[in-house]
């Protein structure tokens, strides 16, 4: 491995090297030259944060490594470091992200552009290192960007695109990386790592320009304010989340032309969309058995597809809409929970609905929560999932209610 | 069955909280005995948490609950019956947390509403401090000396029922005498607050002020601007370098640049005179003070800037020579002039007005400071008033 990343320095071509989601996430921070990482253990986050103390310590990587007394302080550092201007890298994990949660609400309004690598993981109690998305969900409103990743290479090239996002002047807004814990975190496959040269020709240095946080530029960040000021504050958030999906069109072309990756939608993958009736819809590493039940089902004749979300937020609510409007009927899976809320769904069902609430077509919606926990979903658990998708399009009527899948009654 | 009344009352954060809301509840319960509605609050944002910052209570009272809501779930009423200033300094407007700005302490009152302002100071007097009004309203002031306290103690020295029994008497329309008096007696159980309030409602006089008295000076303001204009990332400039001081033919010194949209003066109820001959330059108050008010001067001495000051006193506590720095009661003051170029341009004018300054001051103070203190004050009070309000 080290020798790998050693050529890959010397080199204008990719090397290949056998790494897990976090580590792919590490070897990024070194391609795009994070200048300040912070770091507080807490699985399984703690991965990225072994890989990168490795890369420092053998001298293949320039940055300062920040131990943090807690996550709180964690996200303090990295919020710090943007505003002076450094590109800076940070994440957690579980309740360890909960813990930082005060930062990371306010890193938004104040236009600070790090990235942070969640290590999606269930919040204890009790005790849990298996993933769910509630963790980075909980900030879902609050401007961050965040993208789900479903392999240790999106994890790479994702880190690229997030830096490349976060960073451009129309929009400086925080991005959420997340990473399934366990299926991403703690397994390694084979990734394509990109010569430091392509990287440097996708990703501009980090310019903070007037808000930059420097003795030639002084200014003060975050004073009090009263009713007067804090709805514009809000407003021009908004501004800048909207400016984003353009931003993130326009980063995925460069990385397409310069990296040789990246078909199709930035904000979601299709999987045998073209002709398909039904679909199943869902975020993260649940694309693993989904896929494989899709090549199954086909096998067995039937047109069923997938579409795997990636950028949560933006929500490609456009795209989206257009797309899933033309299936018979969809499955929207949710490794995540929503106590109390419409149908009780998970978070990620019911974005679909609001979506599909302003198309002409709207195709029944069933919604599932399955995998909680890091609870495996497993290949019967997606063939029932699209089984009762099929019944719903033929019916013409999903099931009222959110189906709980793989739990023990 | 009468229209909705609102009663403003202007008070100093901290000092003067508790009256404040002694006032607006009297207010409400005295209503609530005529038959009506009301309701009690502090403005939000003014953030009353602070020492002698200018902040608000209101006490809104209407004829019934639909009537009310019109005043409900809002920070303040466009206008007011009533504005009461229970610190006479703060009649030379208001600049609090919540707005910006100075706010005319009259700016409220609608025409042929009342201010009522407690002081020891003429009528008169007090018309000079308030800016014009383009319509005549009228004028009441309890002869009292600010009632400071702290945020834990209260100094009851009456001066909450004298302001409510005032209220009787220049705004009948909100609530008789005898139903105040009840409500007082209901809320103290004590004959002699009651007392207290019969008298201020018989000895209080009220004159009107012409829309030709008063300060003609046109207060500062300040345009909120819109999203799109505003600096990104919740950041405000840095202020700018200062420079040298220009004073006649004399260059030097250093004046900062200071913030010309928030200037904290109106927080102000003592201001520092600076004896420029007991000088000794030492530089404490220029570097303890925490707003950086000072301008040092070409001579190496220290100048007060006025728009910058709140008061606080620590330049006066920290000045190691004594009567060099003092702090004197603001009421005692009509503008903001440099008191350095006030020394430059004569000597000794200056030095007699500073002798002045020092020698006929009214009793101020920033509130409790020692066990007894406010027994001992309201003692004196009651012996200087000759023996009114007794019967304890």
């Amino acid at each position: 491995m080290d020798a790998d990343a050693a050529a890959v320095q010397a080199a204008e071509v990719e090397q290949e090297a056998l790494i897990s989601g976090s580590e792919a996430v590490a070897v990024a921070t070194k391609l795009v030259d994070v200048d300040v990482l912070t770091a507080y253990p807490i699985r399984p986050y703690d991965t990225l944060m072994q890989y990168v103390a490795k890369q420092i310590a053998d001298g293949e990587q320039d940055a300062e490594y920040i131990v943090a007394e807690s996550e709180h302080s964690q996200f303090e550092i990295a919020k710090h470091a943007s505003a002076v201007g450094a590109r800076a890298l940070c994440g957690s994990s579980g309740v360890g992200w909960c813990y930082a949660f005060e930062a990371i609400a306010v890193t938004p309004a104040l236009r600070l552009p790090l990235v942070a690598m969640v290590g999606n993981r269930a919040l204890d109690d009790p005790g849990a290192f298996g993933t769910e998305h509630n963790d980075a969900l909980a900030a879902r409103d609050l401007g961050w960007l965040h993208v789900w990743v479903d392999t240790a290479q999106e994890a790479l090239d994702t880190t690229l695109l997030a830096y490349r996002v976060a960073e451009d002047r129309r929009v400086y807004l925080p991005v959420a990386i997340s990473t399934d814990g366990a299926f991403l975190t703690h397994s390694q496959s084979l990734v394509r790592v990109p010569p430091r040269a392509w990287v440097d020709r996708f990703l501009p240095p980090y310019d903070r320009g007037k808000l930059v946080l420097h003795p030639d530029n002084p200014i003060t960040i975050a004073p009090q304010v009263n009713e007067d000021w804090l709805m514009e504050i809000r407003r021009q958030t908004d501004e800048a989340m909207r400016q984003a999906p353009g931003v993130i069109e326009e980063a995925w072309r460069d990385f397409r032309a310069i990296f040789g990756r990246g078909d199709g939608s930035p904000f979601f993958e299709e999987y045998y969309t073209d002709d398909a009736e039904i679909v199943l819809v869902g975020m993260g590493t649940l694309s693993m058995p989904v896929r494989v039940v899709v090549r199954k089902l086909r096998a067995e004749g039937q047109k069923v597809g997938f579409v795997r979300v990636r950028w949560f937020r933006p929500f490609d609510y456009e795209g989206l809409g257009a797309l899933l409007s033309r299936f018979a009927a969809i499955g929207v899976v949710d490794r995540d929970f929503s106590m109390g809320s419409p149908f009780h769904s998970g978070v990620l069902a019911n974005e679909i609905r609001a979506t599909l609430y302003a198309q002409d077509r709207r195709p029944p919606v069933a919604s599932f929560i399955s995998g909680l926990g890091g609870r495996e979903v497993t290949i019967p658990n997606v063939r029932e999932m699209f089984e009762l998708t099929r019944r719903a399009a033929e019916s013409g009527a999903a099931p009222r209610d959110t189906l709980w899948i793989g739990v023990r009654s | 069955m009468g229209r909705t009344v609102s009663v403003e009352i202007v008070y100093r954060g901290i000092f003067q909280k508790t009256l404040a809301k002694n006032i607006s509840r009297g207010v409400v319960l005295a209503a609530r005995r005529g038959g009506k509605v009301g309701i009690a609050f502090g403005r939000y944002g003014d953030s009353p948490e602070r020492n002698g910052v200018p902040a608000k209570n209101f006490a809104i009272v209407a004829p019934d609950q639909d009537e009310l809501e019109l005043s409900m779930a809002q920070y303040e009423p466009a206008e007011t019956d009533v504005t009461i200033a229970v610190d006479d300094t703060l009649c030379k407007g208001v600049e609090s947390w919540a707005w910006y700005g100075l706010q005319p302490i009259n700016q409220k009152v609608r025409p042929d509403g009342v201010l009522v302002v407690t002081s020891t100071l003429p009528a008169d007097a007090i018309v000079e401090f308030c800016h014009r009004k383009p319509f005549p309203y009228r004028l009441a002031v309890i002869p009292a000396i600010p009632s400071f306290s702290g945020l834990w103690v209260y100094k009851n020295d009456h001066t909450d029922v004298r302001v409510l029994g005032t209220l009787a008497k220049v705004c009948p329309e909100l609530v008789s005498l005898e139903a105040m008096l009840a409500a007082i007696k209901e809320e103290w159980k004590d004959d002699l607050k009651v007392t207290s309030a019969r008298r201020a409602y018989e000895q209080t006089e009220v004159r009107v002020v012409r829309p030709d008295e008063g300060n003609p000076e046109v207060p500062y303001t300040f345009t909120l601007p819109g999203w799109t204009a505003m600096r990104e990332g919740v950041t405000v400039e840095g202020m700018p370098l200062g420079a040298p001081m220009r004073v006649g033919g004399e260059v030097g010194g250093y004046r900062p640049a200071r913030n010309p949209y928030f200037k904290k003066f109106s927080t102000r109820t003592m201001r520092p005179v600076v004896d420029f001959e007991k000088c000794v330059k030492c530089t404490l108050c220029w570097l303890q003070c925490p707003d950086g008010c000072f301008d040092v001067t070409p001579e190496q001495t220290y100048d007060l800037n006025a728009d910058a000051c709140c008061g606080c006193g620590v330049c006066a506590a920290v000045c190691p020579v004594d009567d060099c720095i003092t702090m004197v009661n603001e009421a005692a003051f009509t503008d903001h002039r440099s008191q350095w170029e006030r020394y430059k341009a004569d000597p000794a004018a200056y030095a007699a007005w500073v002798r002045g300054m020092l020698a006929g001051q009214s009793e101020r103070s920033h509130g409790f400071r020692y066990r007894g203190q406010y027994q001992e004050q309201i003692a004196k009070l009651r012996a200087g008033a000759g023996g009114e309000g007794g019967g304890e």
